[in-house]
C-alpha cells in the first residue's frame, strides 16, 4: 500500500529517537550497575554483582523501597477510592454539566506540580493554614507537627496529584459501557446497587487496573514530594537515587537501585496489560 | 376503566394504557395513546422510524416516564414502579447481552438476582436453553456466537424470568432476510408454547402482518388504527393505514346520491354525498374479457403502462382516462401492453378517512 521509501520515512524517526533517548540511556545505566567508584572518586570498570549485593545487605536501601511501595499503594488506594465514585457520577448521573465537570476534574493538571506541593507546604505547615485555624477554633492549642514532613503529607500530596491519573481510565471505561447493559439489568429485575456490582463494576475492571497502575508507577518514582514534605521520615526510593547521582557521587548503585525499580515496573505492567486483557470485552 | 375482555377471544386484559403521553421538552413524541393488551396476545405496535414505537416501548418497560397518562398491569399501577419491580421483561434491539458473562450465565441473570435457589436456577436456564435450541452453546461469551444465536439467548433471558409480558424491540431488525423469516416463525410458535403476551415493536409491515393477533398502526405518535392484520388490510380506517400496509390505489371520489363518481370510475355506494376516499387493493381489482359484468361490481376500460413482474403475481398500471392510473396485481400471466377492460367489485372499494399531516 505504502513504498518502502515511504515506510522508513515514517518509521526511522520515532526509531532513532527510542534508541538514542530511551535504549542506549538504559543500556548505559544497566552497565554502569556492575561498575564500581574507586577511592580517588573515579568510576572503574571492572564488572561485579557488588552493587545489587548492597542493594540486599545495606536495610536503608531494601527498607526505603519497602516504604516506597507501601507509600504508593496508599497513593493508589486513596486515588481509586475518589476517582472512581467521581468517574461514576460524571459518567451516569452528570447529565448536562457533563463536560464542564470533566473539564474541572482536568484543570488541576495544568497547574505545575512544583505549585501544587508547595501549595501544600503553605497549608500543612506550623504556621500554615490548617494549624493557624485548628488553633483559631481552639480544637488544638500548638501546631500539629505530624502533618508536615511525613509520609502523611507524601501520601496526601501525591493522592492530589495522581487522582485525575487514576480517574481518566475509568471515566473511559465507564463511558464505554453501553447504557442497554445497564436498563437490560433493571429490566432483569436488578436493582441499581445489584446492577452496580454485577454489570458495571466488572465492566469498569480494564480502567481501574489502568489507573492503579498509572497511581503506583507515578508515585512510585516521584522524588519532589518526598522531597519537599516529606523530611526524614518520608524519604523515598528515588530520593536515595538522587542523592546517589550527586552528592554522594556513586552513580553505580544509583544505576543498580534504578534498574531493580525498573524492573518492578515493567513486571507491574506487564501484569496490569494481562489482567485488563483478561476483563476487557468487545 | 375497569377490566374488560380485550379480544374477540375473550381474554382478560392484561395491560391498559390510558391517555399515554411523551414530550421531550418540545417535542411531542406520543398524544393520548389508549391500548389494551390482552393475556396472551401477541401484539405489534408498527410504525415509521420516529412514529415514537420504542418509546412507547420504554414507557411500559420503565425505561421512560410518560408525561402524562397511566399505565395497569392488573389492578397494579406500573408507571409509578421503577423498571426491576415490574413483571416485564425486554428484548433489546441490540440484544444487550453482557459480555462477562457466559450464555448459561446471562440467561441466570433474572433468577441470580431474584436469589432464587442455585438448583432451581441451573435446570430453568438448561430448560430455557433448549426451547431456543442453544444448549449446545451453554459455556460461550456471547461475542463467540452469532447475531442469529445472540438473538435466541436475549430471547431465552427474558422468558426465563416467566414475565407476564414480553417486550422486543425490534428483534429481527439485525438478522439477513432468511434468518428473519425464519426467526419469525419461530418466535411465533415460542410464542404460543409459552402463552406470555407480547409487545412487538416493528417498522416492517409485512413482518408485522405474518407475526401478530393485532396491530396497532402508530403514526407521529398518535395510533391510527388497532386491528388484527386481516382487519387492517381489508378494511383499513385511514388513507395511511391503507399505504402503509401493502399496496393500494387510493381513489379520491364525490358521492351522489348513492354513486360513487371519481374520474371515469363510477360504482354504487351507501354514503351520504360529499367528497370520500377510498382504498382499492391491486389484487381485487380484475382483468376481464367482454363478458357481461355482475351487479355490484365496476368496470373501467384502460391502456397498460407497464408491468413489473413479482414472480407469482404481477404489477400492472393501467391508465383508465382523466390521469386516474390504477395498480392492478394479476396472476404473472406474461400479457402484453394495450387496451384492456378492469373490474372490481364495488364492496372492495373501502372508504378511509383521510390522514392530514400531523407536526
Amino acid at each position: 500500500m505504502f513504498s518502502r521509501a515511504y515506510k522508513a520515512a515514517v518509521t526511522l524517526p520515532p526509531l532513532v529517537w527510542v534508541t538514542v533517548f530511551l535504549l542506549a540511556p538504559y543500556l548505559l545505566m544497566f552497565c554502569y550497575s556492575f561498575w564500581s567508584v574507586s577511592e580517588s572518586q573515579t568510576i572503574v570498570h571492572s564488572w561485579s554483582l557488588a552493587n545489587y549485593g548492597q542493594l540486599l545487605r545495606v536495610d536503608v536501601y531494601w527498607q526505603t523501597l519497602l516504604r516506597s511501595m507501601w507509600i504508593a499503594a496508599r497513593v493508589t488506594g486513596f486515588s481509586l477510592v475518589l476517582g472512581y465514585p467521581l468517574a461514576y457520577f460524571l459518567s451516569f448521573y452528570a447529565g448536562a454539566k457533563k463536560d464542564l465537570l470533566y473539564q474541572l476534574v482536568i484543570i488541576p493538571l495544568w497547574v505545575s506540580y512544583l505549585v501544587r506541593a508547595y501549595a501544600w507546604k503553605t497549608i500543612l505547615g506550623s504556621d500554615g493554614v490548617l494549624n493557624t485555624l485548628l488553633q483559631y477554633v481552639h480544637l488544638t492549642r500548638h501546631p500539629l507537627e505530624f502533618l508536615l514532613y511525613s509520609p502523611f503529607a507524601v501520601v496526601l500530596t501525591l493522592t492530589h496529584i495522581y487522582t485525575p491519573f487514576a480517574f481518566l481510565p475509568i471515566y473511559a471505561a465507564l463511558e464505554h459501557i453501553p447504557r442497554n447493559l445497564v436498563e437490560a439489568s433493571n429490566d432483569l429485575g436488578a436493582t441499581p446497587g445489584q446492577t452496580f456490582w454485577k454489570v458495571i463494576f466488572p465492566l469498569s475492571i480494564p480502567g481501574v487496573v489502568a489507573g492503579a497502575t498509572f497511581a503506583f508507577v507515578l508515585s512510585l518514582g516521584d522524588f519532589l514530594a518526598p522531597l519537599l514534605l516529606g523530611g526524614p521520615s518520608g524519604i523515598m526510593i528515588s530520593n536515595i537515587v538522587v542523592s546517589l547521582f550527586g552528592a554522594a557521587y556513586n552513580w553505580p548503585l544509583g544505576a543498580a537501585i534504578s534498574f531493580c525499580m525498573l524492573l518492578l515496573v515493567v513486571g507491574l505492567l506487564f501484569f496490569s496489560e494481562r489482567l485488563e486483557k483478561k476483563w476487557s470485552f468487545s | 376503566m375497569t377490566t374488560t375482555p380485550a379480544d374477540a377471544a375473550g381474554r382478560a386484559t392484561l395491560l391498559s394504557m390510558r391517555k399515554v403521553a411523551k414530550r421531550f421538552g418540545k417535542n411531542v413524541v406520543l398524544r393520548d395513546i389508549s391500548l389494551d393488551v390482552a393475556e396472551g396476545e401477541f401484539l405489534t405496535i408498527l410504525g415509521e422510524s420516529g412514529s415514537g414505537k420504542t418509546t412507547l416501548l420504554r414507557i411500559i418497560a420503565g425505561f421512560e416516564t410518560a408525561t402524562a397518562g397511566e399505565v395497569w398491569m392488573g389492578e397494579e399501577r406500573l408507571d409509578h414502579q421503577p423498571p426491576y419491580r415490574r413483571l416485564v421483561n425486554t428484548v433489546f434491539q441490540h440484544y444487550a447481552l453482557f459480555p462477562h458473562l457466559t450464555v448459561e450465565q446471562n440467561v441466570a441473570y433474572g433468577l441470580r438476582v431474584a436469589k432464587r435457589p442455585e438448583v432451581e436456577i441451573t435446570s430453568r436456564v438448561a430448560e430455557a436453553l433448549e426451547k431456543v435450541k442453544m444448549s449446545a452453546h451453554a459455556k460461550s461469551k456471547p461475542s463467540k456466537i452469532s447475531g442469529g444465536q445472540q438473538q435466541r439467548i436475549a430471547l431465552a433471558r427474558a422468558l426465563v424470568n416467566r414475565p407476564r409480558l414480553l417486550l422486543l424491540d425490534e428483534p429481527l431488525s439485525a438478522l439477513d432476510a432468511n434468518l428473519r423469516r425464519q426467526m419469525q416463525v419461530e418466535l411465533k410458535s415460542l410464542q404460543r408454547e409459552v402463552g406470555i403476551s407480547f409487545i412487538f415493536v416493528t417498522h416492517d409491515q409485512e413482518e408485522a402482518m405474518v407475526i401478530s393477533d393485532r396491530i396497532a398502526l402508530l403514526r407521529s405518535g398518535e395510533l391510527e388504527q388497532v386491528a388484527t392484520p386481516r382487519e387492517i388490510y381489508g378494511r383499513p380506517a385511514t388513507a395511511y393505514a391503507a399505504q402503509f400496509i401493502g399496496h393500494t390505489n387510493l381513489l379520491k371520489g364525490e358521492v351522489r346520491s348513492g354513486m360513487v363518481l371519481c374520474s371515469s370510475l363510477a360504482w354504487p355506494a351507501a354514503l351520504p354525498d360529499g367528497p370520500a376516499l377510498f382504498s382499492l387493493r391491486p389484487e381485487n381489482i380484475r382483468l376481464v374479457s367482454e363478458h357481461a359484468a355482475d351487479s355490484g361490481s365496476a368496470r373501467v376500460r384502460g391502456r397498460v403502462l407497464q408491468r413489473a413482474f413479482h414472480g407469482a403475481t404481477e404489477l400492472i398500471r393501467v391508465e383508465c382516462g382523466d390521469g386516474l392510473v390504477l395498480v392492478v396485481r394479476t396472476p404473472g400471466s406474461g400479457g402484453t401492453l394495450g387496451q384492456v377492460e378492469l373490474e372490481f367489485n364495488s364492496a372492495d372499494a373501502v372508504p378511509v378517512r383521510e390522514s392530514p399531516e400531523r407536526i
